[in-house]
């Protein structure tokens, strides 16, 4: 039987990869991902799981290691945050365009400098075109469900590509909720056995990983990355139905909240979804039709469906988490502005959105911020007039 | 109860303010109650003041802020009174639970404190009688439990043993749960 | 050189799934000047064999046999390398 359980998100992450019991874990320490690593080696000292556990030098070396552990057909993992995730860079590309199917739970914490342990999605964001299927989770129930589906998603016979499960930093990673955890058994028939098509260690069938290719090779195979990864909405829909069966709990491409009459609509994603549902709930009492969209697959991502979502909307506000510097704002809010414009209005009309952004180096996103938010966008909604499309939410000036 | 509770406990690093708040959190998840509990978050240092935090409600939480307005302030350590900002956003009708000798008017006097209530407690005390050291928050859990009603204080004992059974001797164990019963029992408010 | 593949028969990740397979990849197309050995010279150090790039130096019994034309691309560097000066680039 299910049970429930309060844990922090680390200690359900980690549980989670209890139970998928992975042939490799290679992965260095940082914060706020730490105790993920930390109670899963208590599990192998234990002998809960066969994992082997490989503590490189660092997190290069750690994303080296399970390229090789996946190129030879183990069912791999890993974890990291922040300086640790910019210092697995190179690799975490050439993961992708191997086509390994590793998965990779990342505790988002900002980018320095200035040095900072807390949450941002700087981290994650900055390996957003690395071609990894990014999912995110909202809380500690999310981040243990999606690290358990991503194994099926990374391993799907028409995908095979690497998934990032990301948790906030702290917010989400060192707080303590319940959340409903699986039967060992249950997720254990879940995630299958991992049948590789190639293995480095299959001796009978030698293959070579990662040969080079010029101008006559690259550009194909950099097309085989572009089309496969889009496929990955429809395993992610897949597998969540599956995994459904298991749970009783549903997933999508992204959750809408209260977005069916919504006028004004806030995009999000991770843990500031959760505070921005509890400020439109406050503000539907007050007669104001406000709706939250959050968004659970960042990549591939769901151009199409989220602005026919978006469509009836009559102002929009994004938050990003994150900034691009120089770019048009975040990196959620360009997204969103490429799919609106790409999306066929019948009418022609054009939904006036707004960028926020908020929470850099884990400042706390408040009731107050969000509904400021909320009456800037009724503000637009009524005069159709923006004043300020891109701006930091609780900064000091 | 009401829909939602908010707690804030204020302690220094190493007086276990934050397995306390997840002791209660635990206690309150196992009699049907939804829950968080969170440090602030931070690099924890032994002496360091630092705060942490319980909420608690009747239906699923999605908030996911930190808490500016509790409903109760548990303050274990009580050098904390004149340094930190204890009564920060605390409700009117809030609750003020301090590990202090002195009786809950004298407190309402020094903090000048015209509503709400305020609990003391010597858990100082308690802890060095009970167990021999300086650990005031088994002490604190038993204070709160009493001056808020929010949980049963066998479900409080029970998580403290499933926590600790295996990990710290039965002695010590015993102890936190005799610590925790004294200052229910002594625990005054007004 | 077989017909180059397009994105959708390429293997997936770009793995080769036939080993050996650079046999097929023959260099000795690229050739202008080709390695003639002198045999009165040769004291069979296998210098050649050592940094001949693409292993085109035929070595039988622990002596050296001339070369691979097949693959040999005419690089010249078993000329350079040898120490007595036993192999002379000739026009191909």
């Amino acid at each position: 039987m299910p049970k429930i359980i309060a844990r922090t998100g680390d200690d359900a992450v980690a549980e989670a990869m209890r139970q998928i019991n992975p042939d490799v874990v290679a992965a260095y320490p940082i914060t706020p991902q730490t105790e993920i690593v930390q109670f899963f080696s208590d599990f192998v000292a234990n002998g809960k799981v066969k994992t082997e556990l490989l503590c490189p030098e660092s997190e290069h070396s750690a994303m080296s290691a399970c390229i090789g552990a996946s190129a030879a057909g183990g069912r791999v993992m890993t974890a990291t945050s922040s300086q640790g995730l910019a210092y697995m860079w190179e690799l975490v590309y050439i993961a992708a365009s191997y086509r390994l199917p590793i998965v990779m739970p990342v505790v988002n914490r900002a980018l320095s400098g200035p040095i900072n342990i807390h949450c941002d999605h700087s981290d994650s964001m900055g390996a957003r075109d690395s071609g990894w299927v990014q999912i995110f989770s909202e809380n500690i129930q999310e981040a243990y469900d999606n690290t358990i589906q991503a194994v099926r998603i990374a391993e799907h016979a028409n995908l095979l590509l690497p998934v990032i499960v990301t948790l906030d930093g702290f917010i989400i990673s060192h707080a303590m909720e319940q959340f409903e955890i699986l039967d060992d058994d249950t997720v254990q028939k879940f995630v299958g056995e991992y049948k590789p098509e190639y293995s480095l260690l299959d001796a009978k069938h030698p293959i070579t990983y990662g040969p080079l290719q010029l101008f006559d090779y690259y550009m194909e195979q950099k097309k085989q990355q572009h089309e496969v990864i889009k496929s990955a909405s429809s395993v992610v829909l897949q597998i969540a139905s599956e995994f459904e069966k298991i749970s009783k709990r549903k997933y999508e491409l992204f959750e809408e909240y209260r977005m069916d009459d919504a006028d004004i609509g806030i995009v999000v994603l991770g843990s500031a979804s959760g505070t921005a549902k509890t400020v439109a709930d406050k503000l539907r009492e007050q007669g104001l039709r406000a709706g939250v969209l959050k968004i659970r697959l960042f990549r591939p991502f769901p151009a199409a469906e989220l602005a026919n979502s978006l469509s009836h909307l009559k102002a929009l506000a994004v938050l990003d988490r994150s900034d691009t510097f120089g770019g048009l704002g975040g990196p959620v809010f360009e997204e969103v502005c490429a799919s609106l414009y790409n999306y066929q209005f019948p009418d022609g009309h054009k939904i006036p959105a707004v960028n926020y952004i908020y929470g850099l180096g884990g400042r706390d996103v408040t009731l107050d911020h969000i509904e400021k938010v909320y009456r800037d966008l009724e503000g637009i909604s009524r005069t159709g007039k923006i004043n300020n499309l891109i701006q930091y939410l609780g900064v000091r000036e | 109860m009401q829909d939602l509770v908010e707690i804030r406990w204020h302690g220094r690093g190493g007086q276990g303010a934050v397995t306390a708040a997840k002791i209660f959190a635990e206690a309150a998840l196992a009699e049907g109650k939804y829950i968080q509990a969170f440090p602030e978050y931070g690099p924890e240092r032994m002496g360091a003041p630092i705060k942490a935090f319980d909420r608690l409600s009747n239906k699923p939480l999605s908030l996911h802020s930190q808490v500016y307005y509790p409903n109760v302030v548990v303050v274990i350590d009580p050098t904390l009174i004149q340094t930190a900002n204890i009564t920060e956003g605390l409700a009117d009708d809030g609750l003020l639970i301090i590990n202090s000798p002195k009786n809950p008017s004298e407190i309402r006097s020094e903090l000048n404190l015209k509503s709400g209530k305020v609990y003391t407690v010597d858990a100082t005390k308690i802890s060095l009688e009970v167990l021999g050291r300086f650990m005031p928050n088994t002490p604190m859990l038993g204070a709160l439990v009493k001056a808020t009603g929010l949980v049963s204080v066998e479900k409080v004992l029970e998580e403290i043993r499933g926590k600790f059974a295996g990990k710290l001797k039965e002695e010590l164990i015993q102890g936190n749960l005799n610590a925790v019963k004294r200052a229910f029992d002594e625990v005054k408010g007004e | 050189m077989p017909q180059e593949k397009g994105w959708k028969s390429l293997s997936r990740g770009g793995v080769i799934l036939e080993p050996g397979n650079a046999r097929d990849y023959e260099t000795g197309s690229w050739r202008t000047f080709k390695p003639v050995v002198d045999r009165e010279k040769c004291i069979n150090c296998m210098f050649c064999w050592i940094f001949c790039p693409e292993s085109a130096v035929i070595v039988k019994d622990d002596k050296m046999e001339g070369f691979n034309l097949k693959y040999c691309k005419g690089c010249g560097i078993c000329a350079k390398e040898c120490p007595k000066k036993a192999i002379e680039m000739a026009k191909d």
